[in-house]
């Protein structure tokens, strides 16, 4: 028996958006009576931070607090559409639409507080902590919820915006596959370190060290806790997880989870990253979409450190005990170390 | 344990107030205590609960269903079969204008996969609706299944698609193609050929929560329906699709999910469960069972991917062919569109003059795939980055200089058509090799994914 240990490295692009577009999301914002802006959408949250995310981005946009922003989603009755949270399109697609819908209520706010200052509205500037000041003396300032009340009950006007975003639909040649899949990339690059039990054909991932590239980060806790949880699922996908642990065969489905296994608390190996920030061109202050990439890295990067380990190249996964024990019967370390110990 | 760096490059640093900022998530306490309300906490009085009544066999004719002991149980409701559902036709490829829709909301005469959906029961109670689907009599006639892409497409492999093909057809192609130069006269010049075949599993999604509404009655004769679906609007349009009633009529509420990770945009739960409330006038809840989410509901597609890359003894790869099947399993759900994401993706993100792709959507009678986490490219990047090592040990190079050698640029065409605009490859790979204390050589590092654009 013996321990053998490997590196494996891997790279990897990811598209944003629905791949051939055609996916809108739309956002409404109005401010209350005192100052709190609901941003009204359809977006469900997955568990990612989606809700927070984008009451960050509405509270860049319009220059309020974040904590006077609220997000009212996912109820058909009262939130514009949104095509729904996948292909790693949820805060690129709201976001955009939630700037465009904070540009339009902004403009009310500024020209409600440009009245009450007797200023112009092209004069005046948010500092981000709540309050409205004339450029070059901020002295000169009102805070938002005497702007919201004054429009209301003085101005009568709304403070308010409507935003959509939308990448039209595009094509697909059938003769050449010509087409227009993505409205953005994020890459990354992992390196795998492993350790193969030749006994028992168990594979241990001792660490996953990653750098990433997805534009401009929103929240980095909230990207952080993609990474690792992407890590994990893709060590699981590498590994463990199946369906059907005799593919083709439909024999043996799982119907648990004591019978289709996941990794535990006890399999986490070191996660370490580092955040790249390139801007997207097209993404709200540069944002690419860091959702669905982080569990595709380990896996090559883990079987790639396997098949390093053991001198035998595997070509699929997940690479469950009984294959790297059969894998092993071919390696060439393994007729070493069976010589060395005869 | 874990620790993530942030290294903003410095050329983009501009000033933000909160973006930017790791504000704490809203709802993460809730999340954590037990107090965020899922779909299934939700209840209301007289609420019937709905399960599915399955084929127990992968192909096969429907002769009959008898219901009849089925209905004795305490507890039983009412039943509801294909005649009961106006339009029985999941429509959510025709809603993204793929088409054609092919699988049916309960099945008619036939089952293409074991734990296909034959008839829904309602009755008062989980427990009752389970034990009166128990006792449903099902007269089966049992047909040849086949499980495997390449077993599926020869000759004489049962047919289960009515257009008699066990493949989706791509504007009159058997598969989704791209084609880039001349992949044959790239072989021709190439000092090596490499070839591999790389195969993955059907994996579950494995959500904490399982898939599950409620669909409620209201006075004004509107059905609310509380959902874990991740795309609500597009749930509820298919819903009204199916059931042929107003848009109007529905009104859905949802947005938090219990993980998605693309298992929760079928559109599965939803129509039936609304029918039956419609049919019953009570509020009636459909939830799946942990056995159901792994054995009924769409998985990832398992794929085998068969490479052939003609590559220089400087590492520059310059032609690869790629021949990929999924199996979609029984029906199409999303996986035709999976397809073409796969074939934008499948040569990886490389540079290279000389590319043939076919990608096949392969049905099969196994429990539908459909989208998943990663939609085509995560079987791609695996199958394209095991690739890379290999071309690396087969030509005596380190697997860092053959993956920089063909990074893409800014700049570059990609095989599918679209200039390189945003690439930022090369920059990883030198962020990863110094994380890993992994010293690269001077001439790697000195590449950038812009040099190309500048040159």
């Amino acid at each position: 028996m013996a321990k053998l240990r490997g590196t494996g490295i891997a790279a990897v692009n990811y598209p944003t958006g629905m791949n051939l577009g055609g996916d809108p999301s739309q956002a409404l914002i109005h401010a209350t009576t005192t100052g709190t802006f609901v941003i009204s959408l359809s977006s469900t949250d997955l568990g990612q931070g989606l809700k927070t995310v984008i009451a960050q981005i509405g509270a860049e946009a319009l220059g309020v607090p974040f904590e006077k922003v609220l997000i009212d989603t996912a109820d058909t009755d009262t939130g514009p559409h949104c095509m729904g949270t996948f292909a790693s399109r949820a805060t690129h697609r709201v976001g955009n639409a939630v700037i465009m819908a904070a540009k339009e209520a902004r403009k009310v706010m500024l020209e409600v507080a440009a009245e009450e200052l007797e200023a112009s509205p092209d004069d005046l500037d948010t500092d981000g902590q709540g309050n409205i000041y004339v450029k070059g003396s901020p002295e000169r300032k009102i805070d938002i919820t005497s702007v919201a009340l004054a429009a209301h009950f003085k101005y009568g006007r709304s403070i308010s915006g409507r935003g959509m975003y939308i990448k039209p639909k595009s094509p697909v040649d059938p003769e050449t596959g010509k087409m227009d899949p993505d409205s953005t990339e994020a890459h990354a690059c992992m390196v795998a370190e492993v350790e193969v039990d030749t006994e028992t054909g168990e594979v241990t991932v001792l660490s996953l060290k990653s750098a990433y590239e997805v534009g401009r980060q929103v929240n980095p806790a909230l990207v952080r806790e993609q990474i690792i949880g992407g890590a994990f699922m893709g060590m699981a996908h590498a590994l463990y997880e199946t369906t059907a642990p005799y593919y083709p065969s439909p024999d043996h489905a799982p119907g648990n989870f004591s019978e289709y296994i996941l990794p535990g608390p006890h399999e986490l190996p070191r996660i370490e990253s580092v955040v790249l920030e390139y801007p997207s061109v097209n993404g709200p202050y540069g944002v690419k979409g860091v959702g669905e990439m982080t569990a595709n890295a380990p896996i090559p990067a883990i079987i790639n450190a396997v098949s390093n380990a053991i001198g035998v190249r595997l070509t699929e996964f997940p690479i469950t005990p009984e294959k790297v024990l059969r894998a092993l019967e071919r390696s060439p370390k393994m007729k070493q170390l069976t010589q060395a110990s005869a | 344990m874990s620790e993530v760096a942030s290294a903003v490059a410095s050329e983009v640093k501009e000033t933000f107030h909160v973006v930017g900022k790791s504000v704490p998530r809203r709802d993460g306490i809730g999340h954590v205590t037990g107090k965020t309300v899922y779909v299934d906490d939700i209840s209301f009085p007289g609420m019937l609960h709905l399960k599915m009544v399955r084929s127990p066999i992968h192909h096969g004719i429907i002769r009959n269903v008898d219901f009849s002991e089925a209905e004795k149980v305490p507890g039983f409701v009412r039943v509801l079969t294909h005649r009961d559902v106006p339009k029985n036709l999941y429509t959510i490829l025709c809603l993204i204008g793929v088409g054609p829709d092919e699988e049916p909301v309960l099945a008619v005469d036939r089952v293409l996969y074991k734990g296909e959906p034959i008839a829904a029961i309602v009755a008062e109670t989980e427990e009752a609706a389970m034990e009166a689907v128990s006792r449903v009599r099902l007269d089966l006639e049992e047909l040849p299944a086949v499980f495997d892409v390449e077993e599926a497409l020869k000759p004489d492999a049962p047919i289960l698609k009515p257009w008699g093909t066990n493949y989706f057809i791509y504007e009159g192609h058997p598969c989704r193609r791209v084609r880039f130069g001349d992949v044959e006269k790239g072989f021709a010049q190439a000092d090596y050929i490499i070839e591999e075949v790389y195969n993955t599993s059907p994996i579950e999604h494995a959500p904490t929560e399982t898939t599950a509404c409620v669909a409620k009655p209201e006075p004004d004769g509107r059905y609310t329906v509380y959902t874990n679906t991740q795309a609500l609007f597009f749930t509820m349009d298919n819903t009204a699709l199916i059931l042929q009633v107003p848009f109007s009529k529905l009104h859905f509420v949802g947005g938090t999910v219990g993980g998605g990770f693309g298992g929760k945009v079928d559109v599965i739960v939803e129509p039936i469960a609304t029918l039956a409330a419609m049919k019953t006038g009570r509020p009636v809840k459909f939830k799946y069972t942990r056995e159901e989410e792994m054995r009924v509901s769409s998985t990832r597609s398992a794929w085998r991917m068969y490479f052939k890359d003609g590559v220089m003894k400087d590492g520059r790869i310059i032609a690869r062919k790629v021949i990929s099947y999924a199996d979609s399993g029984a029906y199409n759900r999303h996986t035709p569109y999976v397809i073409t994401k796969h074939a934008a993706n499948v040569a990886g993100p490389y540079f290279i003059p000389n590319v043939y792709i076919d990608v096949y959507c392969v049905y099969t009678n196994r429990q539908p795939a459909s989208a998943m986490r990663g939609f085509g490219v995560t079987p791609a990047s695996f199958a394209v980055e095991c690739q890379m090592d290999k071309i690396a040990e087969t030509i005596g190079m380190d697997p860092w200089e053959i993956r920089f050698i063909n990074a893409y640029r800014n700049g570059d065409m990609r095989p599918h058509q679209k200039v390189v605009e945003d690439a930022t490859l090369i920059e990883v790979m030198k962020a990863a090799a110094e994380l890993a204390g992994h010293p690269l050589p001077e001439h790697l590092l000195k590449m950038h994914s812009w040099d190309r654009e500048r040159a």
